[in-house]
């Protein structure tokens, strides 16, 4: 995790506090489980996953939407089975 | 000491949908806004709100504002404020079309208008038959409201403070509001942002119960805030439940499960509900339900290794029944409370959803406090809307849909107050007092000073287990008074809350703590004012007194944190211009 200072690691926490308990729910548990052991690259697809509307984050770990970035879909699939 | 001071016409605490509509107002009236907001704006929770806004445009069916104000003042149970609700049943048209010109995505009817679909509560003819009254967009309603608000916001040039908490209120010395103190998070800087308006919209502080639908971010900033600053809150012993919440999480089982057959256990394996409601058993009323299961908790038949819940068992329904006429459910089970429903029972119990209560306002938006024999006395410069506010329309229970509705038009209407009260009382700003920040700099030093402390997590699971099991849907005198002895030793406990990060750029175990503490002083005013309420009304169903007293508690309640003591002040029963709505026995 290089790539990634550790006030930029803080930043990314806070911004997987979402507007839905759902979302909440699952990004704590990654949060807890996956996220520090993440690589540089999976850093920055979670990153990306972040920047996602709260509705259209849910239907994608809710197996409702795919997300084109296979490496964004790399994250996904860990949150649809945490 | 040197606190950098920043200064607005207006100042907005929090970016949810109160808090953006009323930006816009004085936005657009060219005032210099700033709105705060802990997370990114459009995060905010009314992302969550699904069911959709009520108008009674009659685009489906005949409608009046008289019916859509008949429906609320009997779901309020005659607690509501019978002028505020006519303010906010008459401009419900007005407001949606609003929304609709702003560029929110409503579903339409063939002919181009907008749909309208039926929700429980929404009736023709005070209470005759349904109506359709619910505007939508699809099932993201709140998501599409905020973004079309942020947009509008981003248009007028509003500034926004994201990632920015607000710590506490600045009064002067004549109690008028002066500004807010700030904590940037990304620098751990407090600022002082100086106003010549504040308006507190910082939504429900659901956390303070274990089992909520709220998201993390609900902590009642603004009402700890109030509270910290001699501001009474208003009506706190009502909060609104849903039966079946995922137990341990919050997510919600919908009721259509029961409706499909599924039935409700206790640890003894019984079908409990068959002997509380023998008839409709596990489909009696939703509030005859959550009582019902929080009974069985009480008395020790709750499962699992807390004895904390009870089962939602729909196996004996087969798997096809489950994937065909359920879907979703098997996947939030197995997601949220680890059991596949084909297999096993779903751990379930009454779950908090809506806070009813909140910073006393008027239909203006104007908070208002008792003053010199005056039971409503405006307040200077501090405005309040949406959930963190009581006007008060939800009154004892709240109507589906009124929600968003509240957010827009008192949003737009304590905006318009805010201009009105900045243009024409506000010439400049007030000057601030000396120890503007000196509240919120000592409490961010207790935290990084704090040794032998109580860890943050460890205080809010007490408070949210005292609160859930002594002032959940189930209240009775013995068990409440219960709680207003447990939960002030928990707030002795939030006294000496500690943090090991002592960090000043991003310290989010910083903010945690600031939250709890704000936390904490909603969750007291919580139980101690169900526990003085002898009656049950709308949300607060007390097994000591099971019917409504209008004689003696037709009124509203109003906490006050410096010494934990209640006043209470009437209901309005004067709408501002139909006749008034006599009390009924709520049936249904």
């Amino acid at each position: 995790m290089t790539d990634f200072d550790p006030v930029e690691l803080k930043r990314i926490r806070w911004h997987s506090r979402r507007g839905l308990l759902e979302l909440d729910l699952v990004l704590e548990r990654f949060l807890a489980q996956r996220f520090d052991s993440l690589s540089p690259a999976e850093m920055s697809a979670y990153k990306a996953l972040l920047e996602l509307p709260d509705n259209d984050f849910l239907d994608v770990v809710n197996a409702k939407m795919d997300l084109d970035d296979p490496e964004v879909m790399q994250i996904v699939e860990i949150l649809r089975a945490i | 000491m040197g606190v950098p001071v920043r200064r607005f016409d207006a100042v907005i605490v929090g970016g949810g949908g109160a808090g953006l509509r009323a930006a816009l107002q004085l936005s657009e009236s060219g005032l210099k806004t700033a709105v705060l907001s802990k997370v990114f704006p459009t995060r905010s929770h009314t992302v969550a709100a699904q069911g959709g806004i009520s108008a009674s445009l009659g685009n489906v069916q005949e409608d009046r504002w008289e019916w859509h104000m008949f429906d609320t003042v009997k779901g309020s149970d005659w607690l509501g404020d019978q002028d505020a609700i006519e303010f906010m049943c008459r401009k419900a048209p007005e407001a949606v079309i609003e929304l609709e010109h702003f560029g929110m995505p409503f579903d339409r009817l063939e002919n181009g208008k907008i749909y309208q679909r039926p929700f429980g509560g929404h009736t023709q003819h005070n209470g005759q038959t349904p109506v359709q009254r619910a505007c939508a967009a699809a099932d993201r309603t709140g998501h599409a409201m905020l973004h079309t608000l942020y947009q509008r916001n981003v248009r007028a040039n509003t500034q926004f403070f994201v990632e920015w908490m607000a710590l506490d209120l600045i009064r002067d010395a004549d109690g008028d509001v002066v500004g807010v103190t700030a904590l940037e998070m990304e620098t751990g800087e407090v600022f002082i942002l100086h106003a010549k308006a504040v308006l507190f919209a910082t939504g429900g502080a659901g956390r303070i119960y274990a089992a909520s639908t709220n998201a993390f971010i609900n902590t009642g900033d603004g009402l700890g805030m109030c509270v910290r600053a001699g501001i009474p809150l208003e009506d706190m012993e009502f909060w609104q439940f849903h039966p079946t919440g995922v137990a341990g999480a919050g997510v919600l089982i919908t009721e259509g499960v029961r409706g499909e057959g599924g039935i409700l256990l206790n640890s003894n394996g019984e079908r409990f509900m068959e002997r509380y409601a023998p008839n409709l058993k596990d489909l009696a009323p939703r509030d005859f339900v959550s009582r019902s299961m929080e009974l069985e908790v009480l008395e020790g038949r709750g499962c699992g290794p807390n004895k904390d819940h009870v089962l939602l068992k729909l196996d004996h329904l087969g798997p096809d029944i489950i994937k065909q006429r359920l879907p979703g459910i098997r996947e939030i089970a197995i997601k949220f409370a680890g059991v596949d429903p084909i297999k096993e029972p779903i751990p379930v119990i009454p779950t908090c959803h809506y806070m009813m209560g909140g910073i006393p306002t008027n239909y203006r938006g104007e908070v208002v406090t008792p003053k010199d024999g005056n039971h409503e006395s405006r307040v200077n410069g501090f405005f309040a809307a949406g959930e963190c506010a009581c006007a008060s329309v939800h009154g004892a229970n709240r109507l589906g849909t009124n929600s968003l509705l509240d957010l827009v038009v008192f949003g737009k209407s304590a905006g318009d107050s805010m201009v009105e009260y900045i243009k024409n009382e506000m010439p400049t700003w007030k000057d601030l007092p000396a120890d503007a920040a000196d509240r919120s700099l000592a409490r961010i030093a207790r935290l990084d000073n704090q040794k032998n402390g109580e860890e943050v997590t460890d205080v809010r699971t007490a408070m949210q287990r005292t609160v859930q099991s002594r002032a959940g849907v189930f209240r009775n005198s013995a068990n409440l008074a219960l709680g207003v002895t447990e939960i002030k030793e928990v707030a002795e406990r939030a006294k000496v809350m500690q943090i090991k990060d002592k960090s000043k750029v991003f310290n989010t175990a910083r903010v945690e703590a600031l939250e709890m503490e704000n936390l904490i002083e909603i969750a007291v005013a919580t139980m101690i004012s169900a526990e003085a309420r002898q009656e049950s009304r709308g949300a607060h169903a007390h097994d000591d007194f099971p019917t409504r007293n209008d004689e003696v508690w037709m009124k509203h309640t109003l906490y006050y944190g410096e010494n934990r003591s209640l006043t209470y002040k009437p209901v309005h029963t004067k709408p501002l211009s139909v006749d008034y709505i006599p009390p009924k026995e709520r049936t249904f």
